[in-house]
This record gives structure tokens, sequence and C-alpha cells, in this order.
């Protein structure tokens, strides 16, 4: 991925940082800029708690290039709980199956290196099963 | 606005063509469909194409096809919608003589994929979803798919198996189309074997990627004799979506399905049930029954009632993929659009072969672009 790409997103990447509408108030991520629900401008800030439910999943064995290190890897559509739908691999699964409905929060990992050695590591979200609290 | 006709059409078988270049491929189609239309000129040329930038380094097909296939100083201009960059180019065709702006204009699309790796076809796929937020995150274009699916069968509950009819069908049609990638009926064994990739899309869910080019000619209905059976085009319309499936308000609803359909379906002044056959765009089994609901033949979630029942067979209320579709007649992406729309034109002329349907005076297609974010419905009819 290119530096100022990857650098422009930063926020979105690290921290789930997406827009609500201050008309009427619709949480936005990834950031639109206009809002999808009244049409009018939304550029303020708003950041994500990170913790959502599976709306849908599979399993990726074939991997574009770039990203075979981690193949074979799941990805879901996770609906956070402020409303939008985001699209993110699923980390630290071990042995439990994945199911739709499954409470998760995003974690930060490494997404995909960049060429080799030199290049960057590509940092991003990613969602893994919320930790039972113990007891 | 003019009343426009198509009088030619062309295209290449879709295979792994080693020995022949974008070009080739492109003005093999281009010529084959003026020769089919009886011209030598026209006023302009709209190349449909996705992927020749980063699969063959090579763009700008516009003046590139138009000068290899002795149209040099043409207007031409190449047209990209993802998947749905053939039926984009024939749309564009059709505005240029509808408008009056031009009296012949050639809709050709062409896609030459075999000249790069499979991981990177994969990756190209890929582009047709958001470069940040899907593809970035790692997604491939099958696994958008596979998101849709698995959450389908969750909401209306249907099995895998309900699904197999689709590219059982394909197949069937398939074997009776000459152009067509894979010429060899599937059964449900066939289907229960294939090997998943991505759950819950399996091989045989998934259409086949291939090298091909498909072209069509267009000109105003009043120029072209009334003696002979003449195909006009009756409804033409697009419609767009987000480009993610994680923005769309119903992500198991293809809303720019219904759009382009309604609006093709008033311009052409008929509803669904009029409609006689129908070349859609299955890319994945989920596709079918997503474009069957939107369009208006099936109720929502009901899809793939449609196929379990027999309709979409030949015969059947609304017979689909007659001559293949994109599971077994091939998707060869920018130009599986056009393909369609030749298909649609064999079967009105009454010249499928042995996939001719009884009958077959209206035919609809429909392109569907990235994983339902550009869709373009035509319908056409022989007069």
């Amino acid at each position: 991925m290119e530096v100022p790409r990857y650098w422009r997103n930063r926020n979105q990447r690290y921290a789930l940082v997406g827009e609500v509408c201050p008309h009427c108030e619709v949480k936005i991520f990834p950031p639109r800029d206009v809002c999808p629900a009244c049409g009018q401008d939304a550029k303020t800030k708003f950041s994500f708690s990170g913790r959502g439910e599976v709306y849908s999943y599979t399993t990726i064995s074939d991997a574009p290039a770039g990203y075979e290190e981690n193949a074979p890897y799941t990805v879901a559509l996770v609906k956070l709980e402020e409303g939008p739908v985001v699209t993110a691999q699923l980390t630290d699964l071990g042995q439990e199956p994945v199911s739709i409905g499954m409470p998760v929060e995003m974690v930060t990992r490494r997404i995909r290196q960049d060429g080799g050695k030199e290049g960057i590591l590509v940092y991003g979200y990613k969602f893994r099963p919320v930790m039972a609290v113990a007891r | 606005m003019r009343d426009v006709a198509v009088i030619g059409i062309g295209q290449t078988p879709v295979a792994e063509h080693w020995d022949k270049s974008l070009k080739e491929l492109a003005g093999e189609a281009v010529i084959a469909a003026m020769r089919d239309a009886g011209r030598e000129y026209a006023d302009g040329m709209f190349m449909g194409n996705m992927m020749s930038g980063s699969a063959n380094h090579q763009q700008h097909l516009g003046a590139y096809i138009a000068d290899w296939v002795g149209l040099r100083f043409t207007e031409a201009a190449k047209i990209e919608s993802a998947c749905s960059s053939g039926a984009a180019s024939f749309r564009a065709a059709f505005i240029a003589v509808a408008s009056g702006e031009m009296d012949c204009a050639i809709a050709a699309a062409v896609e030459k994929m075999t000249d790069s790796t499979s991981d990177e076809i994969t990756t190209q796929l890929a582009t047709a979803a958001d470069a940040d937020y899907e593809a970035g995150m790692g997604l491939s274009f099958v696994a958008l798919n596979a998101l849709i699916m698995q959450r389908y069968m969750h909401e209306y509950g249907w099995g895998k198996e309900h699904f197999a009819p689709f590219p059982i069908n394909a197949h069937a049609n398939a074997a009776h189309n000459p152009n067509a990638r894979f010429q060899e009926p599937i059964n449900l064994a066939t289907y229960e074997k294939a090997g998943m990739i991505c759950p819950p899309i399996n091989l045989m869910d998934a259409s086949p990627m291939g090298d091909g080019a498909a072209a069509l000619v267009l000109v105003p209905l009043d120029s072209v004799s009334s003696t002979a059976k003449r195909i006009r085009i009756i409804g033409s319309a697009g419609a767009t979506d987000s480009i993610a499936i994680h923005h769309r308000k119903e992500p198991l609803f293809l809303q720019a399905a219904y759009l382009s359909s309604q609006k093709a379906y008033k311009m052409a002044g008929i509803t669904p049930s009029e409609i006689d056959f129908f070349e859609l765009h299955d890319a994945f089994s989920i596709m079918s029954a997503l474009s069957l609901e939107a369009s208006g033949f099936a109720e929502r979630g009901q899809g793939p009632r449609m196929a379990v029942e027999g309709e979409i067979f030949p015969g059947g209320r609304l017979p689909v993929s007659t001559r293949g579709g994109l599971k077994a007649r091939g998707h060869p992406v920018g130009a599986t659009g056009l393909y369609q729309l030749v298909e649609v034109v064999q079967q009105l002329r009454g010249e499928a072969g042995k996939n001719q349907l009884d009958r077959a005076r209206i035919g609809m297609a429909q392109n569907i672009g990235g994983s339902g974010s550009n869709i373009i419905t035509h319908i056409l009819q022989a007069i």
C-alpha cells in the first residue's frame, strides 16, 4: 500500500474514527462526509467503541496478492453497536466457531507487509470474539 | 429520442486464448459485428473493458482498437464500470444513436485475462470494491459475494442445494453454445462435491474467468428495412448503489437492479410478466437469486424458489442464462455484458441453435458491476 494512502487513513485504521451527522445524529463509518440518511454535510468526527456483532462471515483461502501470509483467514461484516457495518478480518478465533450474531470487539493488528523487509507494515483494525470476563 | 435497432452482432469464444492478444480478440468481435451488419464505417465506438491497464499494460482502448479494426479517425473511447463495463458501452452507444448524435455506433467490449497470473487477477477483480475499506482489508471479490450469500441463507432459511439449479441450468444450456467456456453438463452430485472457495460459495457457484470479446452495431430503427425481422431496443437504464456492501441500507437487496429494471420496464411500457427470457448476471449463484428478486420476478428471499421449481429452465416461466450465462459461457469481466446482449439478439432472431426458445419475442439482459453497485438493464424486442 502506498504510504500517503495509508497515512491518510490512520485515524480510521487505528481508532475507528468515523463521523456523526450534526443534523440527524446518524453515526457513519467509514467516513462519507455526506450523511447517507439525510443528505446533509456530516464531517463531525466520532470515535466508535469498537464493539459489535458478526452480521456475516466467510473464510478466504485464495488470498489476493499481498495478503497470502495470513491465509486462510476469516473475514466478516461487523455491525457496530452504534449502527454502521464495517468490513474486516476476524482474529484470535482459536477453536471457537464463528457464527452470525457473535459479539466481537476491535483490535489493532498487522493486515499485511508490503515489499519484503524494507516495506511498510500495514496495521489496521481486526475484530476478535469478546473475551469472557474472568470470575 | 429516436428508436434504436441492433443490426449486427459478433463474439469470440470465451476461452484461454493463449495465441491471441487483447487487440486481436477485440478486433475479431468488432469485425464480425460489422460484417453481420453489412457496414464498413461507424460514427463512433464505445469500448467496454475493466482491467486492460493492469492485466495487459494497455489503456486507451478507444484509439487502440479503432485503429486495429480499420476505423482509424473514428471517434472512440473506453468505458469502465467493473463487471458492467459491457452493458455500459452498449448504453453509451444507444444514447449516442437515440439522441441523433450518431447514425451508427459500435458497442464493443473485451477482456484479456490470461496474460496475468490468477492472484494478480484476484487482486484486480477486488478493485471493483472499495480499495481502502474492502479490498484493503484483505477481501477478495468472491469473499464479498460469500458474505452476502451467508447472510441470505441465514435470513431466508435456504440450504446450499437450493442454489444448485442455477449452475445446472447454465451448464445444460452451454452444452449447445459453441462459444461457451464450459460445454459439459453438470448434475446435483457435481454441485455437492465441488470444492469450497469462500463458504458458502463453492466452485460450481462461481463463474469462470476467461478471455473474450463481443460487439454489437446500433443504428436508428427507421433506417432498417422493415421487410426483415428487426431488433429494437425498447428499454435501457442504469443505476448505482454504494460501492461497499457495508454502506448499503439493505445488503441483501440489489437496489440498483430494482431501479434500473423499473426504469427499463417503464421506458418499454411493459411489466416483468411480458419478459420471455432473461440473461441475468450469474457471476455467483446468489447474484442470480438477488437479480430475480430485484427485477420483479420473485418476492424478496424467494429467488431460489424459481430455481427449485424449474421456472428458470428452457420451457419454464422465465428461462435464464439460455446460452450458458456467466457460469458456463464464461465471465470475461468487462466483456460479459455484451455477450449477454449478443445472446439476447440471437434468441430474438431465432439463431440460438439448440438453445432456441419457442417463445422469444422480448428479452432482457442485466449486467451487474461490483457486488451490486452499478447495474444496467436492457430490454430488446423482435418486431
